[in-house]
């Protein structure tokens, strides 16, 4: 008991003294942390991160509309198969069917059968982006019967791979979005396999945000369909005058120019209304299409369609061949300035639904911030004092013990990176209580072995064998409980879980080592004739 | 200086002659909790039952709740719930998951934010979709389930195999309460109502594993001893440590929940009283359950635990 080598005394303390380097940044104002760490730049410095709930922001989970996904690559898949059967001038009997997850053709001739089945077997599945990058052979299944169906369906894992590689990019174009409304330090990041994360610190305008993310922005420059067109190149959609639906309009399929061929695009105003329009800039390839198509139609009507709605109709007066133009649709200039916003950012590979939201104030994240710190202060007091008056000389070890206690949880949340939130405050507060029961459970057991007849320092040395064991089980129990709330919860049940578990594994260090250590030195240079508890 | 004991120096109760009053109490005290579960049920939040949940600040004066209230007729939005706490300018506005998917529930939470923004301050907003929250009742009940599990295994490594079932036992006693509690008071139940009670099952097994542990230490150094004899002894021994810890951790949850805000009452509220069953059943429901389930012969007289034995020798 009374030996204790200088060594460890020596790290015990090191390790004290740099929890508490590591934690005195975060005690900065911002303004200070950034003029300190600018004249000292060599110096590993970092503040504690605080959660979105206390410093206010919004969190906004998006989800990829799988059916939406599966329901393009059919239709991609159907027009693939088409154009296979047209390039080998092979007959089919009835038409190409749709299925929920693929489709059939009937190829009578078994000759025919045996042309088309090779190249049917390299097909891919495509969202119809040419921007990705497509994997061969992969994600389709093709059967053949011997009375001429063949089948061939999109693979569980295909429409899997799809939705992955879609959120990818979408986390791309979802940053350029949000960084267009010159937020600072984003964070985007994937969830799961169909789910994008967005959460922007000290937003306020969820509305404008929400507005930007779901967007998918997919724009077509399209022919509106002449009266007696086939039917079947045809399709109806609605038609979007300003916010209110004005029925629905003929459209060509055919796309004439798409929005990924679009360099630039700015909000600003029609010279001659006044009205607030869109001005944008094709890149060279569609400005030669848009020109030629424009040339070859004078007189037409066109439509610009953004995700599946008809904005504006304009009637071609002139061929349009500068490689720019205006669209105008009686915007308002908050519409037409996130319309530029979406075009320049791109489309999103696919649609993508918002399917939770929790966006907090600055003003309800500082009240919980002073919230916490009440708490934790009057809690810290309390414990504090009762450890004091129950275990005098003793209580002020538990109680330093305790002070590290709580520098070691916030350095090793600093040094984690894990972010600090509400809850995690909770657990902090929580943990002042757990943390001394470590003390408690070794001084019981000393003031036990004393009253069974044993000296003082063979209660002190028995008390803390004997209390270590049970300290042992019973942190680890709690431990798993924490270990288990990380791996499944998540947001500010996390933080809570981060702040437990750190405050466990080291009650460990500051209740058994540094306090044993503290009774050690004290007994040495006391030389007490009697237990003080 | 006179320091101060809450328990007395020497105690010696007859705790384990207690069990014919603390079953019966216990038992009923479950199927109380398992009543009001099934018929009154607890206050599930968005995070559970989907939905929206707006909190505002009024800009001037007092909320003005009638007007809350009304807003959802006027915007066709079923049964609003409008409760005011703390001052009386802070209000919570809820409602339930909307038909139409995801897309409806962010149109009627941006509905009602422009309706009050007038008059109100938007301080929080949280709205979670039908599949949100669907996955989170799953992980929830996944996160519970498997930490019971988890520390089963642990202990029976650690004890015997009695030991464990006496111990998770008495956690799901307390898990009962702890449910019935929430239905009685009808406190929020949401996610961080998750983490309170999954941290109810860690001190839970915490203060059983203290009572054990000296159970075990005490069955090997008394072997003469009934079994009851032992628990008793044991029980009597760790007394003021078990006043001593739950008194400092429920002194910390006070100031949590006499300061710590609103969003985390229920939490605070749900994990004192947690603290305070677990603490009452590690002495009267686990302990006494070691002597239905014949503890003695199982395990300590094979001498496979040598090892755990304190190498001191005995007082």
């Amino acid at each position: 008991m009374l030996r204790f080598a200088p060594w460890k005394v020596a790290s015990v303390i090191l390790v004290s003294v740099l929890a508490l380097l590591v934690i005195v940044p975060s005690f900065w104002s911002e303004s200070t942390f950034k003029s300190i760490s600018k004249s000292a730049s060599w110096l590993p410095m970092r503040q504690i991160v605080l959660g979105l709930d206390l410093q206010g922001g919004a969190h906004v989970v998006l989800e990829v509309d799988t059916p939406d996904v599966v329901r393009t690559m059919v239709a991609n898949l159907r027009d693939d198969v088409r154009r296979v059967l047209r390039e080998e001038k092979v007959a089919i009997s009835g038409g190409i069917g749709m299925q929920p997850r693929g489709v059939q053709v009937r190829v009578p001739g078994a000759d025919d059968r045996a042309k088309v089945m090779p190249k049917l077997r390299r097909l891919t599945p495509t969202t119809g982006n040419t921007l990705l990058g497509q994997v061969g052979g992969q994600g389709l299944e093709v059967t053949e019967s011997p009375d001429g169906l063949i089948q061939i369906g999109i693979t569980e894992a295909g429409v899997t791979d799809k939705v992955r590689r879609a959120v990818d990019q979408s986390i791309e174009v979802l940053r350029r979005r949000v960084d267009a409304l010159g937020t600072t330090e984003p964070n985007i990041q994937r969830q799961g396999v169909d789910r994008v994360l967005v959460q922007v610190p000290g937003l306020q305008d969820t509305a404008k945000l929400k507005e930007i993310l779901g967007t998918t922005a997919k724009l077509e420059f399209r022919f509106v369909a002449e009266p007696g067109a086939n039917p079947s190149e045809v399709e109806t959609l609605p038609n979007k005058d300003g916010d209110a639906e004005a029925g629905t309009i003929q459209i060509e399929k055919r796309v004439m120019v798409q929005g990924e061929d679009l360099t630039d695009a700015q909000p600003g105003f029609d010279q001659r209304t006044s009205e607030p329009i869109v001005n944008f800039r094709f890149n060279i390839r569609g400005g030669q299409r848009f020109g030629e198509a424009t040339a070859q139609n004078v007189g037409r009507l066109f439509a610009i369609v953004l995700d599946g709605k008809v904005i504006s109709a304009p009637r071609i007066l002139s061929p349009i061949t500068g490689g720019s133009g205006q669209i105008s649709g009686r915007f308002t200039v908050e519409q037409a300035n996130n319309l530029s916003i979406l075009l320049r950012a791109g489309a999103l590979p696919a649609k993508m639904t918002i399917i939770e939201e929790r966006t907090v104030g600055p003003g309800l994240g500082q009240d919980s911030i002073d919230a916490g710190k009440r708490a934790a202060y009057v809690g810290a007091f309390l414990v504090i004092g009762y450890m004091l008056i129950t275990y005098g000389v003793f209580g002020i070890f538990a109680n330093i013990a305790l002070a590290i206690h709580i520098a070691f949880i916030f350095a090793g949340l600093i040094l984690l990176g894990a972010t600090l939130t509400l809850p995690g405050i909770a657990g902090i507060v929580l943990t002042l209580g757990l943390a001394v029961d470590s003390n408690v459970l070794i001084y019981e057991r000393i003031r036990e072995e004393h009253h069974l007849g044993r000296s003082i320092i063979s209660s002190l040395d028995s008390g803390f064998n004997r209390a270590f064991a049970t300290i042992l089980d019973s942190q680890v129990t709690m431990f798993v409980a924490a270990a288990i709330l990380y791996f499944l919860g998540s947001g500010p049940v996390r933080g809570f879980a981060v702040s437990l578990g750190l405050g466990i594994l080291t009650t460990i260090v500051t209740a058994v080592t540094m306090t044993r250590m503290m009774i050690s030195l004290w007994y040495r240079y006391a030389r007490p004739t009697r237990l003080p508890i | 200086m006179k320091l101060l004991r809450l328990a007395p120096e020497k105690t010696n109760f007859p705790f384990m002659r207690f069990r014919r009053v603390s079953y019966p109490f216990s038992a009923f005290m479950s199927i109380v909790s398992v009543l009001l579960f099934i018929f009154i049920g607890m206050n599930f939040g968005i995070d559970f039952a989907g939905g929206t949940l707006i909190e505002l600040r009024a800009r001037t004066g007092q909320a003005d709740v009638a007007q809350l209230r009304a807003l959802g007729e006027h915007l066709n939005l079923g049964e609003i719930e409008v409760q005011s706490f703390g001052n009386s300018s802070d209000v919570t506005v809820r409602f339930g998951l909307q038909p139409g998917g995801d897309a409806a529930q962010n149109a009627a939470a941006e509905k009602v934010k422009s309706a009050v923004s007038k008059d109100f301050e938007v301080r929080r907003v949280e709205v979670v979709g039908p599949r949100v929250s669907g996955e989170l009742v799953q992980s929830g009940t996944l996160g519970v389930v498997v930490a019971i599990i988890a520390v089963l295994a642990y202990l029976w490594f650690r004890f015997e195999w009695q030991f464990a079932v006496a111990a998770v036992t008495a956690t799901m006693h307390d898990l009962l309460l702890t449910v019935g509690f929430f239905s009685a008071t009808q406190l929020e139940f949401n996610t961080t109502s998750i983490a309170a009670i999954l941290t109810i099952v860690g001190v839970s097994l915490n203060e059983t594993v203290v009572v054990l542990d000296r159970i075990r230490e005490v069955m090997r150094k008394y072997k003469k001893s009934t079994i009851a004899e032992i628990i008793d002894m044991s029980v009597n021994a760790v007394l003021p440590r078990t006043i001593m810890t739950s008194t400092t951790t429920l002194l910390a949850l006070l100031a949590l929940v006499l300061f710590g805000g609103n969003v985390i009452r229920s939490f605070s509220l749900s994990m004192m009283f947690g603290i305070f069953v677990a603490t009452y059943s590690s002495v009267f429901i686990c302990s006494p359950l070691l002597i239905y389930l014949g503890v003695r012969d199982a395990g300590v007289d094979t001498g496979s635990e040598a090892e755990h034995k304190p190498a001191k020798a005995p007082a």
